[in-house]
């Protein structure tokens, strides 16, 4: 039987997929995915121990709500991504130093 | 015998992990968002599975509706050559594999250890009520929901400004 324990445990392994791409990646676009794989992974847990534990929908509202922004925060990042490429030519993150003190 | 919802588990559980995988080690970047979105749609299914068909659906229409496209978009806008450079080397590499490496085994083995999970599926009562979702937005909720509503059109607003560009100073 499926059990909590292995939706923690995907989520788990969607989380470290992500923190994976964070740390080696130094393409702009590549960090957006490695970002939305972990909020991906945090959702995930948010419902599965709202259906386990609680079996209320407040779980569920509160990811109703992370997906949202999440949504708006995609919008923002690649708007960045955009204007940094027209500025630069490049989204290589470490090539990004205009605001290096 | 195999259950139909465990097979059903493990093919989204498949399809979300290499979804993702595909999404950072695929050689061009546009396969990469694809895989992005295939992996967003295995997360759909678990919320399927996890009896959540309103989030499951929620999930499909925002994320493989608008945040995929939103990415396809932008990397069709900036595709260019030498736009794929992003190999860090092998040390950048190993040290990634062995951050993820440890932080996934600590979660997995502090999951493993938890006393306070229930290790398998007991009886559950029915657990979707999409009544109480409805309760819980208009009730106690009411200002979140204002408050999203009023960042979803500031960042939209901010997008657009960061992205329009000046007819003065085109080429």
């Amino acid at each position: 039987m499926i059990g909590l324990v292995d939706y923690l445990l995907v989520s788990a392994a969607l989380f470290a997929i992500g923190v994976y791409g964070l740390v080696t990646k130094r393409n702009a676009m590549r960090l957006v995915f490695s970002v939305e794989i972990m909020i991906n992974a945090a959702n995930i847990n948010f419902i599965a121990f709202n259906r386990y534990l609680f079996q209320d929908a407040l779980g569920e509202t509160i990811v109703l709500f992370s997906i949202a922004l999440a949504a708006a925060e995609a919008a923002v990042i690649l708007a960045i991504v955009v204007v940094a490429y027209r500025i630069h030519d490049d989204v290589d993150v470490s090539e990004l130093k205009s605001l290096e003190g | 015998m195999v259950d139909l919802t465990d097979l059903a588990f493990y093919a989204m559980l498949v399809v979300t992990i290499s979804g993702a995988v595909a999404a950072l080690e695929a050689r061009e970047i546009i396969y990469g968002a694809i895989g992005l979105a295939f992996s967003f749609f295995g997360v759909a299914g678990l919320f399927f599975l996890l009896d959540a068909p309103f989030v499951a659906v929620f999930q499909i229409t925002v994320y493989i509706g608008a945040v995929a496209v939103l990415i396809l978009f932008t990397v069709m806008l900036v595709r260019e050559g030498r736009w794929m450079r992003d190999s860090p080397g092998r040390v950048g590499k190993l040290a990634g594999i062995l951050t993820a490496f440890a932080l996934g085994l600590s979660l997995i083995l502090a999951f493993l250890a938890s006393k306070q999970l229930p290790s398998a599926e007991q009886n559950l009562p029915a657990g979707f009520n999409l009544i109480y979702i409805g309760q819980l937005i208009s009730g106690p909720d009411a200002p979140v929901l204002e408050i999203l509503a009023m960042v979803l059109a500031a960042s939209i607003l901010g997008a657009m400004m960061l992205a329009k560009v000046d007819r003065e100073d085109a080429p």
